[in-house]
């Protein structure tokens, strides 16, 4: 590590009441494959946004060949040879790869004309894909090109601005076992061309294989720093979790009846190859957890009928059904509180009352014709019980804090008679004590005999609040685990995809 | 009931009113009242037709040639005398429908974009309607009378045209509609924000196919209206623009084009303002060959000005919540 030309010292970052990085120190030397592992929230966005300049840290200093600076910005990072190859590719699909890799330093021809000189652009290009070993020519459309290749086209981009790093963001989270061999093969390339990667992944096999070094994020903090024959998934799963959870935990006030929601080798479009076996009973809460893209919103939407069910039986009360629009499913008391309440749960224009009653609207109307007097009252009813903190029911939505927002759309379902409620990340963007408060009503509900499926990526919530927890891995469900069973290592190690300890 | 943008364009209309009576006191006569009572009669249902389509975030730009086609569908049914002018108007007005349900299918079901889908019929139905008549004229022949169904349509009691009446009536059922019904909240949540809607369970298609049968249908009594009372239609130029009217009127009264915005009294009101502007060119000795450019002038000032205004309220608002 002598010739690290990336050094960051003490690096911290702040939000309103979090810290998100707490005094993290690491370096990068050239040709270097640096691992860099941690749960969902660990931190490992906000440091990777740092060294891109998209954010500026808190505290701690950045090196770059010897030149300290207290943050980077974009193009200091990228003319320090910082590249980056995200999760969702920033590629124009309507372009060629040539035009991709050269976007905005086209070369030009035709003097005032500015025309782009298409053969030295496909000229240009060539080397690079050679040097990554691409199948695929310079003049391809990028629309016809696999996910896969398109990841190349951005490594070839950040190669062709002579980037020195390329950090690749859960590179392999989409990729097939033999696409991602090929990959692991390319950072093998530019290892031994001088470049050096850094590799975020929640797939610990490929860090076993590719790393020379690996840092541990949890909580902020860096936890832990792995020498190459230090680096085996126990003990990177040992560093990742060992927080002390808060026990929040409220037991239910009756064992769990029969099942309620049944999922019989239920296939979904996200994964059509794996299968989905879950029942949740009456009065539990299971929880299903699992990383980040395992799968479980788009379990969820099938559930609810936003998408097309593709193989397999769901049952309510042991019969099969059918639930193939949210009004389906909303009549046989099946409800959906969905992961982005801005875009899905709530019209922010709409007052509080109307969104509280748009799900229930045909009860409080006579004729076709809506009874605002009955609509005001359960928007009353509703603000009582779930406190939700609004002087007038005409107030818009869009106006509240996220926790009373995510009232708003509890308020719509509990306005009818919920069976089966689904949760998609209840609490997440909500203060601490909302978050208490939706907790304490979930169980609530629970005591009063509705099923409870619960998505979350917050450890301390899963552990917290299910009575059971279903762990979800790349489209099916690699494990459950009892109340007894809960544990952070236990839940961690089916999420990555291995059999529980 | 009255809101503030409403309040504005009807200050705008009495003051523009105003003036142009100062200027030329013909404005006030009964004749000129009546008829520009009618115009916005005949050109107020087509305009309240639209918005339903414009609230639901989509957008009709085929009502012109609609109306020509069905325009000489009518002329020709009424004037071969082979069916009564009562199921003259049934047939006119099922082919509206039709229409309309055509364009929401491609809208809603198939996800075409509008502009593309009402793009195509505006094209399309103008030549079938040019096709249909081989381009000649259509209108009745010498010498024939249909008292009953003249009266309806172009009569007038104590100088109140029917065509007023009549949309007034409109008005007022899909006021109702609109603001008051389960159909008309769940157009406002489409528009506004559809997937939202569709998480709430609201059959969001349906509910977009209905705009556009709503208001192909109201397109169609409009284009019965307007038949009887040209009484004559050359294909190629009747109705010609007619759906950028509509598309103004509902801008002026406050729908917005990314759709959930909008009120039937603004469309009214949009609809007089332009009228009343469309009557200003011709009384104030104003070049007719300006009307257009009048009527343009006087939306991007009123646009302009209603941006500006609520960007202030948005300022005035900020340093409260923050």
């Amino acid at each position: 590590m002598a010739d690290a030309f990336l050094k960051v010292t003490g690096i911290s970052k702040d939000y309103p009441g979090i810290r998100a990085l707490d005094d993290i120190s690491f370096s990068v030397g050239a040709g270097e494959v640096v691992g860099l592992v941690g749960e969902n929230g660990a931190g490992k966005s906000t440091l990777m946004k740092i060294l891109g300049g998209v954010i500026a840290p808190s505290a701690g200093s950045i090196e770059l060949d010897g030149i300290a600076t207290d943050r980077l910005t974009v193009g200091g990072s990228m003319r320090g040879g910082i590249a980056f190859v995200h999760q969702e590719l920033n590629l124009f699909e309507n372009l060629t790869v040539a035009a991709n890799i050269f976007i905005g330093r086209e070369p030009l021809k035709g003097g005032l004309l500015r025309l782009i000189d298409e053969p030295e652009l496909n000229r240009r290009a060539a080397p690079y894909l050679k040097q990554l070993g691409a199948d695929f020519e310079p003049g391809t459309p990028v629309s016809t090109l696999s996910l896969a290749q398109m990841q190349l086209v951005e490594i070839a981009k950040a190669l062709s601005l002579k980037a020195r790093l390329v950090i690749m963001d859960e590179p392999t989270s989409s990729l097939t076992a033999s696409e991602t061999e090929r990959l692991l093969i390319i950072i093998e390339r530019l290892k031994t061309d001088g470049v050096a990667v850094i590799l975020i992944s929640h797939r610990l096999a490929e860090i076993e294989r590719s790393a020379d070094r690996v840092v541990v994020l949890r909580d902020g903090k860096r936890v832990a720093e792995l020498a190459r024959q230090d680096i085996h998934a126990e003990t990177m799963i040992r560093h990742m979790i060992g927080r002390d959870l808060k026990t929040l935990y409220r037991p239910p006030k009756n064992p769990p009846g029969k099942p309620v929601l049944e999922l019989i080798d239920v296939k979904t479009g996200y994964r059509p190859e794996q299968t989905v076996n879950l029942a949740v009973r009456q009065g539990e809460i299971l929880g299903l957890a699992g990383l980040v893209g395992s799968g479980r919103t788009e379990l969820a939407r099938t559930i609810f009928g936003l998408d097309r069910l593709r193989g397999g039986e769901i049952r309510m009360d042991g019969a099969a059904t059918i639930l193939s629009a949210p009004g389906i499913a909303i009549s046989q008391g099946l409800f959906l509180v969905p992961e982005d309440r801005k875009r899905s749960g709530l019209i922010l224009d709409f007052p509080i009352r109307d969104n509280i009653t748009l799900p229930s609207l045909d009860t409080h109307a006579r004729r076709g014709l809506i009874d605002v007097g009955s609509e005001e009252a359960e928007a009353l009813r509703q603000r009582e019980r779930l406190d939700i903190r609004a002087k007038r029911t005409t107030t818009a939505a869009g106006a509240l804090s996220g926790g009373n927002q995510q009232k708003v759309v509890l308020a719509k379902w509990l306005s009818m008679a919920p069976r089966v409620l689904i949760f998609d990340e209840p609490t997440r963007g909500v203060d601490v004590g909302a978050k208490s408060e939706i907790y304490r009503l979930m169980r609530e509900l629970s005591d009063h005999g509705v099923a409870i499926l619960m998505i979350s990526s917050d450890m301390e919530e899963v552990i917290g609040v299910s009575d059971r927890v279903a762990v979800m891995h790349e489209g099916r469900i690699s494990g459950f685990l009892e109340r007894n069973e809960l544990s952070e290592k236990a839940i961690l190690s089916l999420a990555v995809g291995r059999i529980a300890a | 009931m009255i809101n503030r943008k409403d309040l504005w364009l009807l200050i705008l209309i009495i003051v523009v009113g105003t003036v142009v009576a100062i200027i030329n006191p013909r404005f006030l006569s009964p004749i000129n009242l009546s008829n520009t009572a009618n115009l916005i009669g005949l050109f107020g249902i087509f305009a309240v037709a639209q918005a339903f389509v414009i609230i639901s975030g989509g957008i009709e730009l085929s009502v012109g040639s609609v109306i020509a086609l069905l325009g000489v569908i009518f002329i020709d049914l009424v004037a071969a005398e082979t069916v009564s002018p009562a199921l003259a108007c049934i047939i006119v007005i099922a082919i509206g429908c039709l229409i309309g349900l055509l364009h929401g299918v491609l809208v809603a079901k198939l996800g075409l974009q509008p502009f593309v889908v009402t793009l195509c019929g505006l094209l399309i139905y103008r030549g079938i309607a040019r096709y249909y008549t081989e381009d000649a004229t259509a209108g009745f022949p010498f010498g024939a009378s249909f008292p009953t169904l003249e009266w309806l349509t172009a009569g007038r009691v104590y100088g109140i045209p029917h065509s007023l009446i009549a949309f007034i009536i409109i008005t007022i059922i899909m006021g109702i509609v609109l603001h008051k019904s389960v159909f008309g909240r769940y157009l406002f949540a489409v528009g506004k924000n559809e997937e939202a809607a569709r998480y709430s369970g609201i059959n969001t298609s349906r509910v977009i196919i209905a705009a556009y049968v709503i208001c192909a249908g109201l397109t169609a009594i409009a284009a019965i209206f307007i038949a009887m009372y040209t009484r004559s239609i050359s294909p190629s130029s009747h109705g010609n623009f007619y759906e950028l009217y509509a598309i103004a009127a509902a801008v002026l009264g406050g729908c917005s084009l990314r759709g959930g915005e909008g009120s039937i009294l603004g469309v009214v009101l949009g609809t007089v303002l332009l009228q009343v502007l469309q009557n200003l060119v011709n009384l104030l000795g104003i070049p007719s060959s300006l009307n257009f450019a009048v009527m343009g002038s006087v939306i991007l000032i009123g646009v302009l000005a209603d941006q500006q205004i609520s960007r202030r309220a948005a300022l005035k608002r900020t340093p409260q919540t923050s």
